[in-house]
């Protein structure tokens, strides 16, 4: 037997052979062998039961996995727009120049892979990069020659770490010069909080009244779209099946958003709190936290707190002495893709395939994971849900306005002065979170990550709600010195990078959007192609199956509603009957040099 | 009042469409009894003569002459109408946009499995206008009124649109004329 052979077979009986943890065994074989061959597929695929096609769907889907052979140090800049504007540019470009290869290339000795990838989730310390699974903060072109020099010398990513970051970032467990640059604390998740109050006072009621307290506390989801909590937990719960699921949702995609990050490093208990209380309420015996792959340094700080718990008896078997109350969490490592934060998406990742959407209904709290009833909540959901718990809904829904009830937490990033994470009860204004954030001189704010929408001044007296403008925590801050249209156009190349591709509104309509506005950068549109694209985007919106599509249009109908003259200023239609973006003499260029010969037509 | 002028031309296409315009049957007597054909291959009058009101173009632009005729019927027609899925998205012709130019001729003039041509000579007189790195959809290139798909449009589909532009009156095309399975 091959030493590949056996490492697979190691792998795949460590997750039960099961072809549900697909995930985890290519995940696990890609570390141990740098990277998945080709050859392996048919042997993962004989150990999971399961067909070669699905391993091989699944190591081409997500980013970080691959077939090809890679260094033994992967890096992979972050090149999200805001660490662009704070010289990540430059950055890749010292990079380059000092490692002697380009972007998705290897050094010749077979040491180091450079590449790029979305927003890491570090954007108040950009520019940042992964190196493997360590993540290196506030980068400068300067300081790239000495780190590419220690990487040489020693390919451990962990030694770059010379000092660690406030916080539980200094655990020895996580050991990250990551910040969580908590700005601000609120009543609800930062103030100070009773450990297990919630989970204590939750045992003490009926899961019913779990439920229809959370219901009367007016929680709704915090990863963006608002969906009424205490329903979705009442639902899952009255679903017919004898397994029912609790998911956490750390996939925490979003360019610009970090709080969940935040949330993991320094209120882990909290989030398990608020999961196990679901549990309790639903009548779930699993529960999946979805952890996102740039997030991978903080796996062991996890799983050591799910050990505490256990050994605590806050999960496993009777929880705190509850006769039939069993529950117990794992962590599903997710690999470098922002579709999979879409809740169908998620499940899907976490049953060991593709992160494709699926379609609803059926809704996952009827036929979800395992095609059984599933509660999917982010991480911050779960947050409040304890606290609801422990300080009683009428607490909770008096903070916050009548629709929105309670804090959220922001991320702030960009052109201000104190960005990092803010805990602010819904109904503030935008404009006053920017004052406190230092932000002046803002020309645009884009509140939501890519998929919410680009504001300008006329909008910052606009309070952070589900009925002003809503957001899954993301608030980047853009001043007068930024293109917004850049902005915009970044934000489409991210979408048409992160598309699955199943449907063609998103796969092919993003990619139309993306060149029209390129277009219209370029001075060279009309007035007639600002119509397109908002006839397009529209399209796009209506068409998609999942939240994807039916939000990647964001970027240019929120400008051309709210930056209306940006766009006037760059379309001047000179009562022009000749298309500006046709070039001939470039379209004849090969032909041109393929004949030898000028243009006889068009050459003056 | 003399009857509005009317060209038409055949680009990067088959010239299907222009059969399908033929197809209107003996409806094409009304047409002449309305409008005056310019320059068409239907006449074989090869430059517009004077100011037209209507322009038909049938095919994309897949080489520099294309958007040379193109460029005379934008600025020589007060309604320019692409007809037909080549015209309108570069149909078949575009076929080879992923295709790298050098391949396209390679396989067409030296290597394709039907091509004698011991001295692999690619025909380059003067005369023989440079082709584009693609094809372009006729609105690609110059500003297009109205697009009509189809491959080809149904001669009704023609009438209907032609008509309806020479009456003034809004265009109705039915789901029937529109509908290609």
């Amino acid at each position: 037997m091959g030493a590949m052979e056996s490492t697979i077979k190691e792998v795949c009986k460590r997750y039960g052979n099961s072809r549900a943890r697909l995930m985890d065994m290519v995940r696990d074989v890609q570390e141990q062998l740098g990277h998945v061959p080709r050859e392996s597929f048919a042997l993962i695929a004989r150990e999971a039961n399961t067909h070669r096609v699905e391993v091989e769907s699944v190591v081409s889907f997500y980013a970080f996995l691959t077939d090809k052979k890679q260094g033994r140090v992967v890096l992979r800049l972050c090149d999200d727009i805001i660490d662009r504007f704070k010289g990540g540019g430059e950055v890749g470009a010292a990079l380059c120049k000092a490692l002697g290869i380009g972007f998705g290339e290897t050094t010749p000795d077979g040491g180091i892979t450079l590449d790029k990838t979305p927003c890491i989730g570090m954007s108040d310390q950009a520019p940042a990069m992964m190196v493997n699974d360590t993540v290196v903060t506030n980068l400068s072109p300067e300081a790239v020659p000495a780190l590419v020099e220690a990487l040489r010398r020693n390919p451990d990513p962990q030694a770059l770490v010379t000092e660690f970051g406030d916080g539980n970032n200094a655990d020895p467990l996580v050991q990250a010069m990551v910040n969580s640059n908590i700005r601000e604390a609120g009543p609800v998740i930062l103030a100070n909080y009773r450990k297990e109050g919630g989970l204590r006072k939750a045992l003490t009621q009926t899961p019913d009244e779990v439920i229809e307290d959370i219901k009367i506390s007016g929680l709704r989801g915090r990863g963006g779209a608002g969906f009424l909590t205490g329903l979705k937990w009442e639902l899952t719960r009255q679903s017919p099946g004898t397994e029912k699921y609790v998911l956490c949702n750390a996939d925490e995609g979003e360019p610009g958003t970090f709080k969940d990050r935040v949330l993991l490093t320094e209120r882990a208990d909290l989030v398990l709190e608020g999961m196990t209380v679901a549990a309790y309420a639903i009548g779930a015996e699993t529960g999946i936290i979805y952890l996102r792959g740039e997030y991978a340094y903080l796996r062991r700080f996890l799983e050591e707190k799910l050990n505490r718990r256990r050994e605590a008896r806050l999960l496993g078997n009777t929880i705190l002495g509850r006769e039939g109350f069993n529950f117990d969490i794992r962590i599903q490592m997710g690999a470098g893709a922002y579709v999979c934060g879409e809740e169908t998406s998620l499940i899907s990742s976490c049953e060991g395939t593709r992160g494709d959407p699926t379609d609803r209904t059926p809704f996952p709290v009827v036929k979800g994971y395992m095609v059984s009833p599933t509660a999917v909540n982010n991480v911050e959901t779960y947050c409040c849900a304890a606290r609801i718990m422990d300080m009683g809904p009428g607490w909770f829904a008096s903070i916050g306005t009548a629709r929105s009830a309670g804090t959220k937490l922001l991320s702030l990033c960009g052109d201000c002065e104190r960005p990092g994470i803010y805990e602010v009860p819904f109904g503030t204004p935008l404009g006053e979170v920017l004052k406190r954030a230092g932000a002046e001189d803002v020309a645009c704010v884009c509140v939501g990550g890519p998929s919410g929408q680009m504001v300008g001044p006329a909008q910052f007296g606009m309070g952070i709600s589900y009925e002003e403008l809503s957001t899954g925590g993301s608030v980047m801050v853009f001043s007068s010195q930024r293109d917004i249209l850049e902005v915009a156009g970044a934000f489409m190349e991210f979408f048409v990078e992160e598309s699955c591709g199943y449907c063609v509104p998103c796969r092919v309509g993003n990619v139309l959007l993306r060149s029209r506005l390129e277009r219209v950068r370029n001075g060279e549109g009309t007035k007639g192609d600002l119509d397109y694209l908002r006839r397009l985007g529209e399209s796009v919106k209506f068409s998609s199956r999942c939240g994807l599509g039916q939000t990647s249009p964001n970027p240019i109908l929120s400008t051309l509603k709210h930056f209306r003259p940006v766009y006037n200023a760059l379309v001047k239609d000179g009562g022009g009957t000749v298309n500006k973006s046709f070039h001939i003499m470039k379209a004849v260029e090969q032909a041109s040099a393929i004949a030898g010969r000028r243009s006889e037509i068009f050459h003056a | 009042m003399s009857k509005p002028r009317v060209a038409t031309t055949s680009l990067a296409g088959c010239f299907g469409c222009h059969m399908s315009l033929l197809d209107i049957d003996d409806r094409i007597l009304q047409l002449i009894d309305l409008v005056e054909f310019d320059r068409s291959p239907v006449d074989d009058i090869k430059h517009i003569s004077q100011r037209c009101a209507i322009g038909l173009v049938e095919g994309g632009c897949c080489n520099e002459e294309n958007v040379h005729v193109l460029e005379e019927f934008r600025a020589n027609c007060d309604v320019l109408i692409s007809f037909g899925d080549c015209a309108t998205m570069g149909g078949i012709p575009a076929m080879r946009n992923n295709i790298p130019l050098e391949e396209c001729i390679d396989e067409a003039y030296r290597s394709g499995p039907t091509v004698y041509n011991p001295q692999g000579i690619v025909p380059d007189d003067p005369e023989i206008p440079l082709l584009l790195d693609k094809v372009y959809p006729a609105h690609e290139v110059v500003k297009i009124d109205y697009c009509l798909p189809g491959c080809p449009p149904s001669a009704d589909t023609l009438w209907a649109a032609l008509t309806a532009l020479l009456s003034g009156q809004p265009i109705e095309l039915p789901y029937e004329l529109l509908k290609y399975d």
